[in-house]
């Protein structure tokens, strides 16, 4: 394909959809700020425009080259992992992040995609008699324990959780049999006491806090208890833009990151948080639309790949801030103040518009023309 | 091609069921912003509600206290304060930077600086804290000239209780200190950092009437309590003023004219009870109890042996001395055991059983009538009638003249005095009573006791045609009046009153009586009285066998006290006074000229309006009536 086919081919109502969402996340961030450009929203609209043209960057490569790089990308954020885990434990208790120039990088965030490439990757070339030997689906399950253990470790639960269910759910895609699974969460079930001894302190506070929250009003279940209350009451119709009492008063914690969407709901009610729900919605069902529509595995795993990742972003942040499941700092796409996340969903998103632009572009197990 | 297809529909398959749990999970979060949101949302709303609404008391100004005239006497100045947010110096070098800058503008300590930075340890970085206050408006002006050099430095005004007449009416206005645990009655205002209340005389008495009642500010906060604004404001009720008898000149006066003295001044207005002034002395500063009293300034008032701290017109108790003695009289003549012109012999001693009782004239007064012994304060006349009388009977006219008893005064602490009888000796002491302390009493002296506000109401009622008048300190409450009461008649005959008032119009004017050098000249002010002197000491056997120990010759606490009641004009009585000068020797020496000087003063200022004709006409209409048992002309005629 050409170049000027493949813009031809770019899916304009993907890119207004994720422009729309994006922008709520915007009005969040001036509402955070009491009303001000600064210091949220003008530093959100730079992240986004650059998250856009990598996006397109992302969306116009061959997705051949993702094919063939898909295991680079995966070692090399694996590698920054473990620097992240080495140079975490010389300096502060919980690093998350390192420098890469003058941005910071969160590697755990990439590694959603890149695990999600490895992953479509692998599965692409394999066959389906082949994927259920247990050989198999053995290289998967290393593939996604190295980088969910490794995150669980600086602590960062909400990450592990995902990287485990997004590598969970393409095992699913690619064919896993379903007494796999069964027999992978009775395991899970059981190592539950003997997991429970590798969470660090706070990470038990707050299960056991999410499991009732009115014990520790002030302390632990704060959060908890702040964000249900700005939340319900926004009612209906919400107290309007700005006028959350609840989050401009600092009840409310980390409004501008993992609680944007508590402050969106008190200040827009349940109106609001449905018109967002359905913007999500929209995204996933382009999403699922697109996995469905292309030709190749590799590009079908990697759209559904990104799609769910996308989804459980969406679902365990707004789950956490409702009090439906612990709070793990997990942030809601493109509203959530933050430059990796942001940066990792445009990445996704751009595989995502790549899986279709080439959508009919057929390719065999490594990448090569398929005749 | 074909394996491809079986993979692909599977994916198709799963991809389905994944994107319809993913819907199916959407649509529990919606479900659950819905329970949230809409069936619990009233509840969270009111949640939210209490979450941010906080209510502040605001104190109301403090009621103004005022003199008869409208003079205060307490108010309320600007308390400037300066406050200090942590917060806000952090862009000029930290707090300690900032109140170094400050120290060379205002005197701050370093014990201030050290408690401040405490403080801020302990304290959120945006609560102000108090650095210094009582600032006076020059400081305030100079800080805030410098004040781009002093960020986070603000200056506060509050209000704080003043005496403007400083040490002047102490004991009677009291003054006002921090609320101490006791003090808490559920009032939220008393709960308020800061807050003072009465804690004695005047401000303690109508704590309620002068405090208000406090406001309340709905204001906005965040989690953090940092203020973002006012939602509702309720003033609360300023305190109301209390306007009481006193005329602070007189007042003024009177402390001048007591001086260095320990003593207690009383002046009444005889038919109306309203006291003009009441002095106690010395006194303190109540502005030092408000602003934080220093260990020098406690320690010097503590260890006082006069005693500045307390109120001696109401709680020092005091031997009546001769005052007493027109009590005595009274009842002698009222029981009818003797007349007024029957004569007692004095020689100068008489004795009972193997005792024997002075006069205080060691070679006796001669012959001497009810009038002669009064004007004269012959003790011999008084040992006898008082013999005769019984203590009982004494007892029962004293309580008539308001000694013994409790004063129902609106101060507190006022003491009742102690006026013996039989039953009080047997319930208090466990022994029989002894004649012999029946003839002590009769000179005012023995168990005796009286407060000088006691004797003041006594004279009061002596001179007043015998109503029993109540003394009272407050004239208004938030300008409605405080008393009103119609004095009950005194069950004496105007006869027998009158003969005690003339003769105590002889102890000052006729040249026999023992405070003739206190007398005024001036016709229309004269005085009458009686001059008190009490002993403090016993005096033994074999000191009076030699020679009784001047008063100069003893020790401050071993002197006599020196006493005086009087009052004036002797034509028609308007003012009564009583003077007790702790250990100030005799009563005509020290007592007697100071309450001439008072009731000059009082009656050079002619404070009272001048009486309704009538009491006065009808004195002249028919003399010796029975509403008229004073006579100016008789009175002055007959001891002169």
């Amino acid at each position: 394909m050409t170049l000027r086919e493949k813009i031809w081919q770019i899916n304009w109502s993907l890119i207004l959809l994720i422009l729309a969402t994006a922008s709520v996340g915007f009005a969040m961030m001036y509402s955070a700020a009491n009303g001000n450009f600064d210091p949220w929203a003008t530093r959100q609209m730079a992240r986004f425009g650059v998250g856009m043209a990598i996006m397109l960057f992302i969306a116009l490569l061959d997705i051949r080259f993702w094919l063939r790089s898909a295991y680079l990308a995966y070692v090399v954020v694996l590698v920054l992992l473990i620097a992240v885990e080495v140079f975490g434990s010389i300096g502060m208790g919980a690093q998350r992040w390192i420098a890469v120039g003058p941005i910071q990088v969160q590697p755990s965030e990439l590694m959603k995609i890149a695990l999600v490439l490895a992953l479509a990757r692998y599965f692409h070339g394999i066959n389906l008699e082949d994927v259920n030997r247990v050989t198999s689906f053995i290289p998967p399950i290393i593939m996604i324990l190295m980088p969910t253990a490794l995150v669980l470790r600086q602590p960062d639960l909400g990450t592990a959780m995902m990287l485990a269910a997004g590598g969970i759910v393409l095992m699913f895609l690619a064919g896993v049999r379903l007494w796999v699974f069964i027999a992978g969460g009775v395991a899970a079930l059981a190592s539950i006491p003997i997991a429970w001894q590798f969470l660090r302190d706070y990470q038990k506070q707050r299960v056991l806090t999410f499991l009732d929250p009115e014990t520790d009003p002030l302390g632990a279940g704060y959060h908890i208890l702040q964000s249900k209350i700005a939340l319900g009451s926004g009612g209906m119709f919400g107290k309007g833009f700005l006028q959350g009492t609840q989050s401009h008063l600092s009840f409310l914690p980390e409004k501008q990151t993992d609680f944007v969407f508590t402050m969106l709901a008190e200040e827009f009610g349940m109106i609001g948080g449905l018109g967002l729900l359905g913007l999500y919605a929209l995204l996933l069902i382009y999403g699922v639309f697109i996995a469905m529509r292309s030709r190749s595995h590799f590009g079908r795993l990697l759209a559904m790949g990104v799609t769910v990742t996308f989804f459980l972003y969406v679902f365990i942040n707004i789950a956490m801030v409702m009090g439906l499941v612990p709070v793990v700092g997990v942030p809601l796409p493109l509203i959530s103040y933050g430059g990796t996340a942001m940066l990792t969903l445009l990445m996704g998103f751009g595989l995502l518009m790549c899986v279709y632009i080439h959508r009919d572009v057929p390719f065999g197990r490594r990448g090569e023309e398929e005749t | 091609m074909n394996r491809d297809t079986d993979r692909a529909k599977l994916f198709g398959r799963r991809a389905a069921f994944l994107g319809v749990a993913k819907l199916a999970l959407l649509g529990g979060l919606a479900g659950r912003m819905y329970y949230l949101q809409i069936i619990e949302g009233s509840r969270y709303a009111t949640l939210a509600d209490e979450n941010r609404i906080n209510i502040r008391l605001l104190p109301p100004p403090r009621g103004r206290i005022l003199d008869r005239f409208g003079k205060p006497l307490a108010d309320n100045e600007i308390n400037y304060r300066v406050l200090i947010v942590a917060e806000d110096t952090e862009k000029a070098g930290g707090m300690k930077a900032t109140l170094e800058r400050l120290s060379q503008i205002v005197d701050i300590s370093p014990k201030d600086i050290q408690r401040v930075l405490r403080d801020a340890r302990r304290r959120r970085s945006f609560v102000p804290i108090k650095v210094v206050e009582n600032l006076t408006w020059e400081e305030v002006a100079s800080i805030q000239v410098n004040s781009p050099d002093l960020p986070g430095i603000d200056i506060d005004v509050g209000q704080s209780r003043n005496y403007p007449n400083g040490e002047t009416l102490a004991h009677v206005l009291g003054y006002v200190a921090q609320v101490s645990e006791t003090d808490l009655t559920g009032d939220p205002l008393l709960e308020l950092p800061g807050f003072r209340i009465g804690k004695a005389g005047v401000e303690k008495v109508h704590d309620l009437a002068l405090r208000g009642a406090g406001g309340t500010s709905q204001v906005e906060v965040n989690a953090l309590g940092r203020i973002k604004r006012e939602l509702e404001r309720k003033e609360g009720e300023p305190g109301v003023e209390v306007e009481l008898t006193i005329d602070v000149e007189l007042q003024k006066f009177v402390e001048q004219r007591v001086g260095e003295e320990s003593a207690a001044v009383v002046v009444l207005d005889i038919h109306t009870g309203e006291i003009l002034a009441m002095s106690s002395q010395p006194g303190f500063d109540p502005n030092a109890f408000n602003k934080g009293l220093t260990t020098t300034y406690w320690r010097s008032l503590v260890n006082n042996e006069k005693s500045p701290l307390i109120n001696k017109a109401l709680v020092g108790q005091y031997p009546p001395g001769s005052t007493f003695k027109m009590v005595v009289a009274l009842a002698a003549l009222e029981a009818g055991i003797i007349a007024p012109d029957q004569t007692v012999f004095c020689n100068g001693v008489t004795e009972l059983g193997n005792a024997r009782f002075h006069c205080w004239k060691k070679w006796g007064h001669g012959h001497m009538d009810m009038h002669e012994a009064i004007e004269q304060s012959c003790d011999i006349y008084f040992y006898e009638i008082a013999k005769r009388l019984g203590i009982d009977r004494i007892a029962e006219m004293s309580r008539r003249f308001g000694l013994g008893e409790p004063v129902d005064i609106d101060l507190p602490g006022a003491r009742s005095g102690v006026i013996p009888t039989r039953d009080w000796k047997a319930a208090t002491i466990g022994q029989p009573w002894q004649k012999g302390e029946t003839l002590i009493a009769g000179i005012g002296q023995g168990y005796v006791l009286t407060t000088p506000l006691q004797l003041a109401v006594m004279t009061a009622r002596l001179v007043n045609g015998g109503m029993a008048v109540q003394p009272h300190l407050t004239r208004t409450i938030g300008g409605k009046p405080a008393h009103a009461y119609e004095p009950a008649r005194i069950d004496v005959s105007p006869r027998s009153l009158k003969l005690v008032a003339d003769a105590m119009a002889a102890v000052v004017n006729s040249p026999k009586g023992t405070a003739k050098s206190s007398r005024i000249e001036d016709e229309t002010m004269k005085m009458g009285g009686k001059t008190g002197t009490a002993q403090v000491r016993r005096i033994s056997k074999s000191e009076r066998d030699t020679r009784v120990l001047k008063n100069e010759e003893l020790e401050w606490r071993e002197r006599d006290h020196a006493l005086f009641v009087g009052y004036a004009p002797v034509g028609a009585p308007r003012y009564a006074v009583s003077v007790v000068v702790e250990h100030g020797g005799s009563g005509s020496a020290a007592a007697a000229p100071i309450a001439r000087d008072v009731l000059e003063e009082v009656q050079r200022r002619s404070i009272l309006p001048p009486l309704p004709p009538k009491t006065v006409a009808s004195d002249k209409d028919q003399p010796g009536g029975e509403d008229s048992p004073l006579q100016a002309a008789s009175l002055t005629g007959r001891s002169l």
